[in-house]
């Protein structure tokens, strides 16, 4: 789960990692209003969206009065933001940040994440804060610092000086507060089972302070179980809606562009689908595992958000039935069809325990957009030729 | 012959008393393994499925001799588990549960590494000795004695790759599910070596999927180390960037992680490479002929 920059901000700030000062607003009314009690004469105006890339899309503005705060703010709230992390359909501004204007002396890079490799988190900082950090990886790996932190220790003074050193902070008291800032991000990374912080950029003022001028954060879902605190900021105007109603059936759905719907039992296999029609000539419409026990009203729940999507023409149901019994999936799927309209074909391929009883089953059943196959490629080959007609 | 696990296994089972636990428990007795009892707290005393239960692990171990452990605990329990199980001496610790949160399996792993203890998993089908001894939720029968070791990140595709190994007349010596957790216990880089070592394992399948570089990190070992022959699939080419795929590790991360970078990095080391899984057994066929 992702959470917005200003809610990374209330947790940093919960923990002493500096930040502006800033207001949320859901009105150009309430943009000003806050603008007025953060005081000062300068402010910025950020759009309130999940995706990267806000300020190149026009998301990210400076007023400098409040009524320019006030047109920033109408103009921001309720576009359809347009990013390079947006996809082409864009995201609609719900809420604008009204934040106090910074003085920037320097734009620096600061992140944790997990270190799969090594199994522990790393902290990731650079020079060049404010650029995309995965271009700055491939043209300039140099100016990427790693330093690994294993959890059993902790953040340690040497941690600090090898980050302040390689960033090349060499002024005493800057260096302090630098360790300071990381120190304390680490802190926010493990007590909240962050999956990963990103400050871009992470800013130095005039003054010599380090201030979080960005906040990124996202989070381990299989740790939210313990965050209440955390699934409260849950937003879900960020979510997929069929992605979401999936999992709220134990499915895990990801749309897709092509034109031939799958429906997988396992993660794996679910991929392994998608690539073999897709090497057969078709395109796969979207990812869909039906999880372990694949029955009559996950089937049918799996159809129903399939045929949501105009672009399929067929489906092909790829179950591998282990403990699971393929007769009785066989039977979940005739099920299913009752249940919802399946007016494209159906490629079933059941293997594994008991699949001759199921392909009977469905044979017997003889409904005829309901074409049985014998194995994967079989099933591929005649899911790709009933997408194209030719079936 | 066999890796890891054969059927003189001595086997507990943590979350014994539990619906999964019972469910599996019971399909592994029915398949052989040789479970010697199981451990679900202020339970100890009872008999389970005919099996003693213990309060803890130590009790367990040191009253029956096991040395694995299957562990079916509800996902917030599954570090403190697996850390018992370190503590009390267990030398395997298979993790069936879904689901646990990262850093609690950062620590987990680290500590039982510490006490040189394996984990496998979690989120993964568990390990199988055609057979001899199944600890994990595959069902047994798709798993034939045979001469191909295989491991794999994603449950349903171990089937899938067993199922096409047998129907080409060859079978399984030994199946392990390593799962597709961020951080998982053994990995290919482990497992590997042991089918290497393996007298009765004569060619590997390998499937791996999207997300961190476990499987370029067995291409350099493969490279280096195995002389059998290899059949990798890599799930996932036609995944789309940022998205996660159904397992907590199957995320393609800005521009690592894809299926190319993988395949290539196996073809790169004398492996069998196949574009889809269809094509597993046949692979293995062909690489098996030509020994």
């Amino acid at each position: 789960m992702n959470i917005h920059e200003y809610q990374a901000k209330q947790i940093f700030a919960q923990y002493g990692v500096p930040t502006p000062r800033g207001i949320i607003a859901n009105t150009p009314d309430e943009a000003v209003r806050n603008a007025e009690k953060l005081g000062g004469d300068i402010w910025v105006v950020k759009a309130q969206i999940h995706a990267g890339g806000r300020g190149l899309g026009g998301g990210v503005k400076l007023a400098k009065s409040l009524d320019e705060v006030r047109e920033l703010a109408s103009e921001i709230l309720g576009m359809t933001l347009i990013t390079h992390q947006t996809g082409p359909e864009g995201k609609l501004v719900q809420k604008v940040y009204i934040e106090e204007g910074a003085d920037i002396k320097d734009e620096l890079y600061l992140s944790v994440v997990l270190d799969r490799a090594q199994e522990m988190p790393i902290i990731m900082a650079s020079t060049e804060g404010g650029m995309d950090i995965e271009t700055v990886a491939e043209k300039t790996p140099e100016k990427i610092i790693k330093v690994t932190i294993d959890p059993s220790i902790g953040f340690q003074g040497f941690h600090g000086r090898e980050l302040v050193f390689g960033l090349g902070i060499t002024d005493k008291k800057e260096q302090r507060k630098m360790i300071d800032f990381a120190s304390k991000l680490y802190k926010v990374y493990m007590d909240k089972d962050a999956e990963m912080i990103e400050i871009n950029p992470l800013v130095k003022t005039g003054a010599g302070d380090f201030i979080a001028l960005d906040g990124k954060m996202g989070f381990d879902d299989s740790a939210l179980g313990r965050h209440p605190e955390l699934e409260d900021m849950r937003d879900i105007s960020e979510e997929d809606p069929d992605e979401r109603e999936a999992s709220q059936y134990g499915l895990s759905y990801i749309a897709l562009d092509g034109e031939i719907g799958c429906m997988v039992n396992g993660a794996g296999l679910a991929m392994g689908t998608m690539d073999t029609i897709n090497y057969m000539g078709g395109t796969p419409a979207n990812f869909l595992d039906v999880g372990g026990s694949a029955n009559a009203e996950t089937v049918a729940k799996g159809f129903e958000i399939i045929l949501k999507n105009p672009n399929v023409k067929a489906i092909f149901v790829n179950i591998f039935g282990g403990i699971v019994r393929c007769d009785r999936i066989a039977n979940g799927i005739l099920e299913a069809t009752k249940l919802v309209d399946v007016h494209v074909p159906v490629i079933v391929r059941l293997d594994g325990t008991n699949a001759p009883e199921a392909a009977e089953i469905l044979k017997n059943a003889n409904i005829a957009n309901v074409i049985p196959a014998t194995d994967l490629a079989d099933g591929a080959a005649k899911a790709v030729a009933a997408a194209k007609g030719e079936l | 012959m066999s890796i890891l696990v054969n059927k003189d296994t001595k086997v507990i089972v943590q979350g014994f008393t539990g619906k999964e636990g019972t469910f599996h428990a019971e399909q592994c007795l029915a398949y052989g393994t040789k479970i010697v009892g199981g451990v679900t707290p202020n339970k100890g005393g009872e008999t389970h499925l005919g099996k003693p239960v213990f309060n803890t692990v130590k009790d367990a171990v040191a009253s029956t001799g096991a040395t694995v452990s299957m562990v079916f605990v509800p996902p917030a329990f599954v570090a403190d588990a697996v850390m018992e199980a370190a503590d009390a001496g267990i030398e395997l610790a298979v993790i069936i549960t879904e689901g646990a949160p990262v850093k609690d399996m950062m620590y987990a792993k680290q500590y039982a590494t510490k006490h040189s203890m394996k984990t496998i998993g979690p989120n993964c089908p568990g390990i199988i000795t055609a057979d001899e001894c199944k600890i994990g939720i595959m069902p047994g029968m798709i798993f034939k004695k045979g001469n191909v070791g295989l491991i794999s990140k994603s449950g349903t595709l171990t089937y899938e790759g067993a199922n096409q190994v047998v129907k080409e007349g060859f079978g399984i010596t030994t199946a392990v599910g390593i799962g597709g957790d961020p951080i998982i216990g053994l990995s290919y880089k482990q497992i590997l070596p042991m089918f290497e070592a393996d007298p009765e394992t004569e060619a590997i399948v390998m499937i791996g999927e999207i997300g961190g570089d476990l499987e370029i990190q067995a291409a350099k070992l493969i490279k280096e180390q195995i002389t059998k022959p290899v059949v990798a699939f890599i799930a996932g080419q036609t995944a789309p960037k940022g998205k996660r795929m159904g397992h907590a590790g199957a995320i393609i991360s800005g521009s690592a992680g894809t299926a190319k970078e993988k395949m290539d990095a196996l073809e790169a080391a004398g492996v069998k490479v196949v574009v889809s899984p269809a094509e597993i057994g046949k692979a293995i066929a062909e690489v098996l002929a030509n020994r």
